[in-house]
């Protein structure tokens, strides 16, 4: 049992999220982490995934993800030598005496940045790796985090080969 | 309600020189352009403008009592005839009704299409009068379904929907239809090449693949072919046999495998799993090679799959990649038609032998016992299998319901024709034989169709008589009588202790009820009467009934039990006799 980080293409249409994400639930799968948003490709939606299962099963996975027809193509990113990252919003709780404080450590620490700043608490914005933003949760959790969102991780592989779809074929 | 008549797209071909159409006769227009002809459904309010207009076109619609007959009736004519089946049900309640069907049909690869009425658009998600979000219902258990949002899209659709439904791995394939685009004006496209990037079943395998596993077989000693729905679907029973008799490989048969290879060949080990034969599960035991071809190592076939042939690779030929290694381990995977991959086989594959290992599974061969009457007297069920399959020669269409009459029927009724067994195997569904006995019936006009059910199963669906008798459909239905739900009964006595728990189940009678239903029926409940019975309903074109009053606790055997090896068979007991 591992992580698997997979990237997969999709058609931009209704309902197509609501295939995969079903899919997941009846075959007993469990997404760790799903972020979703438009491809190079227009029309073509990128979704990263991050489930966790030994291989065989991803690779059941995976071969019943291509099943659903507007699925164009899966790529199982995990051994790729990857970028991760992930967004987070993070509202904590900041009073005159930890404000600087809080403000050091993140933005030495984690070069996050501080997007709002009200009387009695901060916005971090915070972009890195799910690592990253786990350790900076760790450290300020004391200071009372009042709210946190995070988008989900996206991935690519370094280097220039990249996850391509072909020309859309016409059959029949 | 708002509706929109306005023609919607310019006129692109001659067919269109009426002027703007109907939605719903558009509809019609497509589904006979796809060569659609038979129909079953079942009115309602979201599909009134479609039934306004079918009458204009040469379609029969079959009004079934229950939408989930339809869908089952639809399922029985596909499997039939190798076509596709169309049922019709309206929105909410006339769509979920149709949900046991399309189960039925996907866990079986059937190709169906199940067109659905919709409330109108504007109160869609307003939980208005018989709205149900069937496509969300449906998303598991289709291969794809869709909703068509404008009368420019009832032509791609309604062609999308058959194309799909019938190609690659086949499968149920809902429609749903707004009542307003049923009654917007527009044009019916012409047929266009299709779009689909995410859809290209591979129907020629690799090469390279059959190369490696003609290298296995080769190489094998004691090989074993497993041979499933796949062959049928794929029209490959000529293939499956010259590619058996060249390399002298037995065959064993999965439950939706029957008659993909004719029971009377001699190297034909008939079914094997749960309840098959003692020697087909023997061999698989023993195999050093099992080539399953158009099957889906089913938990039926392989009991615990970490003992299931415990010696023998496996090569694994199928349409659906996500079937392949899904169960077994799997040495050689071969993607692709069923018929493609055996004639590629044969193109790579000298004669062979295996004299030794085909005489070994021989020996181990015992027959299925058919005796009349068991130690107490009472008709066996067994007998009225084999009586069937004489008096009908081995030719009638049987289509079973589930339970153990399914199963002694595909034990004892060796069929030798390809799609002359039609059952639910997959979701084992109690109440799919009577109505997809009529699908049978009316997709193969000249057939004799024997219609096989429990006193549990007919009891489900037992309403579509009607139906049966309205059509003349040539049924004879022989319910197999024992007063209890049988299989559910037999794993109550060897694994709970004979605690018959809610199985006794009482019947109307079913003489009285088929006269009710103006169907002629009989009862038969002595041996010397059965030839009898089967001949006098042969006798005459049309329905019929026969109860066949049996031993009420008369077990399925031999039985590996479930998520067991061959190891743990259980055999007839001696002292049963």
């Amino acid at each position: 049992m591992r992580s698997h980080t997979l990237v997969v293409l999709v058609e931009d249409k209704p309902g197509v999220m609501n295939r995969i994400v079903s899919l997941f639930r009846q075959r007993g799968f469990n997404i760790d982490s799903i972020a979703v948003g438009p491809s190079e490709t227009s029309g073509l939606s990128r979704i990263t995934l991050v489930a966790k299962g030994d291989d065989q099963k991803i690779e059941q996975l995976v071969k019943q993800l291509y099943k659903i027809l507007e699925v164009i193509k899966i790529q199982d990113v995990t051994d790729e030598n990857l970028i991760q990252r992930e967004l987070a919003l993070v509202k904590v709780t900041a009073t005159e005496r930890t404000r600087s404080d809080i403000m050091r450590l993140v933005t030495d620490v984690y070069r996050a940045r501080i997007v709002d700043a009200a009387p009695d608490s901060l916005i971090i914005e915070v972009t890195g790796p799910s690592e990253k933003i786990e350790s900076l949760l760790t450290m300020i959790r004391p200071y009372g985090i009042k709210e946190v969102a995070r988008t989900g991780v996206v991935a690519m592989a370094r280097g220039s080969r990249a996850v391509m779809v072909k020309e859309p074929q016409v059959v029949a | 309600m708002a509706v929109e008549t306005r023609p919607t797209s310019p006129p692109t071909t001659a067919e269109t020189h009426a002027g703007p159409q109907l939605g719903a006769r558009l509809i019609c227009q497509a589904l006979v352009r796809e060569g659609v002809d038979l129909i079953f459904g079942y009115p309602g309010g979201a599909v009134i403008p479609l039934y306004d207009v079918l009458p204009e076109f040469p379609i029969h619609h079959v009004l079934v009592r229950h939408e989930q007959g339809a869908a089952h009736a639809a399922d029985g004519y596909a499997r039939a005839t190798g076509k596709v089946g169309v049922c019709l049900a309206t929105s909410g309640p006339g769509a979920t009704n149709l949900v046991t069907g399309i189960a039925t049909a996907m866990m079986d690869s059937v190709p169906i299409v199940a067109i659905t009425g919709q409330v109108p658009q504007n109160v869609i998600g307003m939980d208005a009068f018989q709205e149900t979000d069937i496509t969300g219902i449906t998303i598991p258990i289709t291969k794809y379904n869709m909703v068509i949002r404008s009368v420019e899209e009832i032509g791609p659709a309604i062609q999308k929907a058959f194309y799909l439904a019938r190609s690659g791995r086949p499968g149920p394939v809902l429609v749903d239809i707004p009542k307003d685009v049923q009654l917007a004006k527009g044009y019916l496209a012409p047929p266009q090449p299709l779009n689909l990037p995410g859809y290209k079943p591979t129907i020629v395998p690799h090469r390279r693949q059959i190369r490696k596993a003609a290298e296995l077989i080769r190489q094998s000693e004691r090989p074993l072919i497993l041979a499933g729905h796949g062959i049928l679907i794929s029209g490959a029973t000529s293939e499956l046999i010259a590619f058996a008799e060249r390399t002298q490989i037995p065959v064993g048969l999965t439950l939706l495998g029957i008659g993909g290879f004719p029971a009377s060949h001699p190297l034909c080990l008939g079914m094997v799993g749960m309840h098959g034969y003692a020697h087909a599960n023997r061999a698989i035991h023993e195999a050093d090679l099992i080539i399953g071809i158009g099957m889906r190592f089913d938990d039926r076939v392989t009991g615990r799959p970490s003992e299931f042939a415990p010696h023998a690779k496996i090569i694994h030929i199928d349409i659906d990649p996500a079937e392949i290694g899904k169960v077994l381990k799997t040495e050689v995977p071969v993607v692709g038609d069923a018929r493609e991959a055996l004639k590629l086989l044969l193109e790579e594959l000298e004669p062979l032998r295996h004299d030794e290992w085909l005489e070994q599974i021989r020996s181990w061969y015992r027959p299925i016992r058919t005796e009349p009457s068991g130690p107490n007297g009472a008709l066996q069920p067994q007998y009225v299998m084999a009586r069937l399959h004489a008096r009908t020669e081995g030719r009638a269409l049987v289509v079973t319901d589930v339970g153990q009459h399914q199963m002694w029927a595909a034990q004892i009724y060796r069929c030798d024709y390809p799609n002359q067994w039609i059952t639910s195997g997959g979701l084992g569904t109690m109440g799919f034989a009577v109505p997809a006995a009529m699908g049978v019936a009316l997709g193969r006009p000249e057939a004799e169709v024997w219609c096989v059910v429990g006193d549990g199963g007919v009891q489900m669906t037992l309403h579509e008589f009607a139906t049966i008798v309205d059509e003349g459909c040539n049924v004879k239905v022989a319910i197999i009588n024992n007063g209890y739900l049988g299989m559910v009964r037999q794993w109550q006595q060897l694994f709970h202790n004979r605690n018959y728990s809610e199985t006794p189940i009482s019947s109307p009678d079913y003489v009285l009820l088929g006269q009710a239903y103006r169907m002629p029926a009989r009862r038969v409940t002595r041996p010397a009467e059965v030839d009898e019975a089967i001949t006098w309903a042969q006798s005459f074109r049309g329905p019929a009934l026969i109860e066949f009053v049996v031993n009420q606790e008369e077990n399925v055997y031999p039985m590996i039990p479930s998520g067991g090896s061959f190891r743990e068979m259980i055999d007839e007991p001696e002292g049963e006799w």
